[in-house]
């Protein structure tokens, strides 16, 4: 465990990506197998179920700190991360030893139908072995997501590195199903056992955010444009005869889709398509926030079914008859797509339609439209482009739209959660409604470190009131509200939600008689928005 | 005795303050950091430690000093010094009047760090005490253990072909952070906010490390691998371009929170701090025994509320220090 709690920690605290890669190798050189072949399932996010509820965590920790329970609290909001509170709060170890990385996975996955008793026993047993930075890691698997700034490309680089094998092929093998504690290092990493999974996705290839002016980018008779759909990006399998989708989170999803198994019938076998996952009525792509209501349930009600009827956009085509088509143009790849969704002819079964531009001009026109057609913007993608592995710059371009903006006024802040532990860094800020002020959306970053420091000494001085860790302050501190996202919303007292709010900048030159108004919000979710996301 | 106004902490009977955040007639003054110790007051009183360094950070000022434990009857209250242990000259005041004790803590930490003098508990009535690590989160380790791992990223970092940036506060944390060093046997390069500060106090009469200051023109490969002590300001600045390739430390108890370590960027955080922790204020405001506890700068929301709870009568005080991030 000691070895992996100093991996975690040197991947979190190093900036540079070459600092990473070495840290990941020595680890990878160092560490039993066994423990190497879960770090490739934890950073690929194959977190085992979840054994101990986090409600215990808590409840022990302060039965072991005898602190108050508000203290507890007090304390996670300053830190923002469970599992590092605990870690920060407990006694030192009185015990100290330590056992492997799959010692304690296999442990606490044994405590799966166990009475809560035996699992508070190992689990103040672990905690009283661990030192600081391994009690954080232990309790990371425990109450899992491990996000400490390690793509999954990195660790293919490294993977890759190790067994000196390509890194589109070490992509490829550590996708899809596979599980930690049934297969060995050598199995994952051998293609030849790869081959009985049906269901193994290809890695996404993703655009990366267009930089610089489009003229760079050539002639644009060389470039193929598509609308940037707002669902979630998706690969459909058939083979074997068995359909099968994942999301990019490679994740599988074949389940949450019922509405996919019509097209088992019609696909060819030895097939895979690269699209997006989406609503779709009359003519036109629905809102994320409909999609949303269908993510992360488990049974799907046939009213729910008929409110957002998912369609399949495609994009691209991976394989055809078994065979892999990644290394074909997209030319090709494109027009062997458009027969193949001509041929089947299934309802659920759409071509995402090609942007048609002649000069670069006409396509930052429509993309300022992108809106009206339900789009995030538009993504570029180069006709003679091989379909890559990650989020690589050169072939495959994204341009989102702009944003939409509401000018509005600072009324509460409270202190960061795992930023600067002492300075009020999260906002809400409200509208004009009449001739009060209406609270409509929070918003955490967007303010430069000197901007932070001056407004937290502002709420710091002109604090009014305070409700637990909340301050109001008075109205006078305006500011540029930027969202991707508007949909209605009955359990905000403004009527609307707003999909990634945050702070464009900070407009001194304006005071709270500028500030938008609650219509001018009810405006945008007429224009943009959809009235039953919730 | 003490009563708190926009000026700050003042004692009507005496007709001083204590570290007054605007000008005023007459202050006492617990340390030199610059949140304590303001510009613009005609007459001030320290202890001798930080006399000098108040001439180097207001310049020709009027000062008196007063020795830890001498007493100075100032209209009938009575005033003494005891040591902080937060830096070089750190008091807190103790005043008395008519029976009456009340002792403001200024800054302070219980542990000694061979260099800023021991606390000393003062027994008290009244007692205003810091809060700036004022949850149970922030729990210490041995400042021999934090030394040493210093020294042992400044060595892995010159195998790698790296200089050494350590990120620390001018007046107080540089100094413990060149004394970590000196066992290497190597030329510290300071920046000149921390070199001013050493060279007061070596004038002084202080035993500390002499730094080496750098050089206008050094020539090439002369400064790879070297070891520099330089303030927070000074990350990201050119003059770190002088090391070559560099690795960069922040020296702070925020320190503790990966969340703050991460928002610095920098290639690691030790976690050293200047100020009492959870366990640390605890035991200080136990000691003092007093019945009425002030809490200022800090967690001081969280730290009263813990107090009133463990049957100290406590209440928060809002202050203007601890405003700059001179931990
Ligand atoms: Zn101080
Ligand atoms: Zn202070």
């Amino acid at each position: 465990m000691r070895l992996f709690a100093e991996l975690v920690q040197q991947l979190g605290s190093s900036t540079k990506t070459n600092d990473k890669l070495a840290a990941l190798l020595r680890y990878f050189e160092t560490a039993p197998e066994a423990d190497t072949i879960w770090v490739i399932a934890l950073f690929t996010g194959r977190r085992p179920k979840r054994t101990v509820s986090s409600t215990y965590l808590r409840e022990w920790c302060i039965e072991q700190t005898g602190l108050p329970a508000w203290l507890f609290e007090e304390s996670y909001h300053t830190v923002g991360d469970l599992a590092e509170t605990i870690a920060l709060l407990l006694p030192p170890p009185t015990n100290e030893s330590s056992h492997s990385l799959q010692a304690y996975l296999e442990a606490l996955q044994a405590l799966s139908d166990q009475e809560v008793e035996a699992k508070k026993t190992f689990v103040l047993q672990a905690w009283d072995e661990l030192n600081r930075e391994e009690r954080f890691v232990f309790n990371k698997l425990i109450t899992g997501g491990f996000r400490i700034g390690v793509s999954q490309q990195l660790l293919v680089q490294a993977l890759a590195k190790l067994v000196q094998l390509e890194q589109s092929q070490v992509a490829y093998l550590i996708s899809g199903q596979w599980d930690p504690r049934q297969t060995s290092l050598q199995q994952l990493l051998d293609s030849s056992f790869a081959a009985t999974d049906f269901s193994k996705p290809y890695p996404f290839y993703l655009c990366y955010p267009i930089e610089g002016v489009l003229a760079e980018l050539g002639n644009p008779a060389d470039w193929q444009a598509e609308w940037k759909w707002d669902g979630i990006r998706g690969q459909l399998i058939k083979r074997n005869g068995e359909l099968f989708v994942w999301s990019r989170g490679e994740e599988l999803i074949t389940e949450k889709f019922p509405e996919y198994q019509g097209l088992l019938e019609a696909l060819p076998d030895g097939l895979v398509l690269d699209g997006e996952i989406l609503p779709f009525m009359e003519g036109k792509p629905m809102p994320f926030a409909l999609l949303q209501t269908r993510i992360g349930r488990k049974n799907i009600t046939k009213k729910q079914l008929e409110a957002a009827p998912i369609h399949f956009f495609a994009y691209d085509l991976l394989e055809w008859e078994g065979t892999d088509w990644r290394d074909q143009p997209l030319e090709q790849r494109r027009s062997k797509l458009e027969a193949l969704v001509a041929q089947v002819q299934h309802p659920k079964l759409l071509l995402s339609p090609m942007v048609i531009f002649n000069t670069w001009e006409e396509l930052a026109e429509l993309r300022s439209r992108s809106r009206e057609f339900v789009a995030e913007g538009i993504m570029l993608k180069k006709k003679d482009s091989v379909y890559q592995v990650g989020r690589k710059r050169g072939d495959w371009w994204k341009w989102k739209t702009d944003p939409m903006t509401i000018d509005a006024v600072l009324i509460y802040a409270q202190k960061g959660h795992g930023r600067r532990s002492n300075l009020y860094t999260d906002y809400t800020f409200a509208v004009r409604k009449e001739d009060k002020l209406l609270a409509f959306t929070k918003a955490y970053s967007g303010l430069t470190d000197k901007e932070l420091l001056e407004v937290d000494a502002f709420v710091k001085r002109n604090a009014l009131e305070k409700f637990g860790p909340v301050r109001t302050v008075p109205a006078e501190l305006v500011f540029e509200i930027a969202f991707e996202g508007i949909a209605a919303s009955s359990r905000h007292k403004s009527g609307v939600a707003l999909r990634f709010p945050r702070i464009l900048r900070w407009r001194k030159d304006k005071t709270v008689q500028d500030i938008n108004t609650l219509e001018d919000l009810q405006q945008l979710l007429q224009q943009f928005g959809n009235d039953k996301a919730d | 005795m003490l009563t708190f106004t926009p000026s700050g902490i003042y004692c009507p009977p005496g007709g001083f303050y204590i570290d007054p955040w605007k000008p005023v007639e007459k202050a006492v003054i617990t340390h030199a950091h610059s949140d304590h110790a303001r510009w613009g007051s005609n007459h001030y009183l320290c202890h001798p430690d930080t006399a000098p360094l108040l001439h180097l950070r207001l310049g020709p000022v009027d000062v008196q000093s007063l020795d830890w434990g001498e007493q100075l009857d100032i209209n009938g209250v009575r005033v003494s010094l005891h040591p902080a242990g937060h830096i070089i000259g750190s008091s807190q005041v103790r005043v008395e009047h008519k029976g009456e004790v009340w002792v403001v803590s200024g800054d302070y930490k219980v542990v000694p760090d061979g260099i800023s003098g021991p606390f000393e508990p003062v027994s008290c009535h009244h007692f205003i005490t810091e809060s700036t690590f004022g949850l149970p989160i922030y729990q210490w380790e041995d400042q021999e253990i934090i030394y040493q791992q210093i020294r042992q990223w400044v060595l892995d970092n010159q195998a790698a072909g790296y200089s050494s940036v350590l990120l620390a506060y001018s007046l107080g944390k540089a100094q413990r952070v060149i004394s970590c060093l000196a066992p290497l046997q190597q030329p510290i390069y300071a920046h000149g906010a921390i070199a001013n500060v050493q060279e007061t106090l070596i004038q002084a009469g202080w035993n500390l490390t002499p730094v080496a200051r750098v050089p206008v023109e050094p020539n090439r490969n002369q400064l790879k691998g070297s070891i520099v002590v330089a303030p927070p300001s000074a990350d990201g600045s050119s003059w770190l371009k002088k090391f070559g390739p560099v690795k960069v430390a922040v020296c702070s108890g925020w320190m503790q929170v990966r969340g703050n370590a991460r928002r610095r960027n920098v290639d690691a955080g030790f976690v050293l701090s200047d100020h009492a922790d959870w366990n640390g204020l605890k035991t200080a405001v136990k000691a003092t025994g007093a019945s009425a506890v002030y809490v200022t700068h800090g967690f001081q929301a969280a730290f009263s509320r813990y107090l009133t709870e463990q049957g100290i009568e406590a209440q928060e005080i809002q202050t203007d220090y601890g405003t700059e991030e001179q931990e």
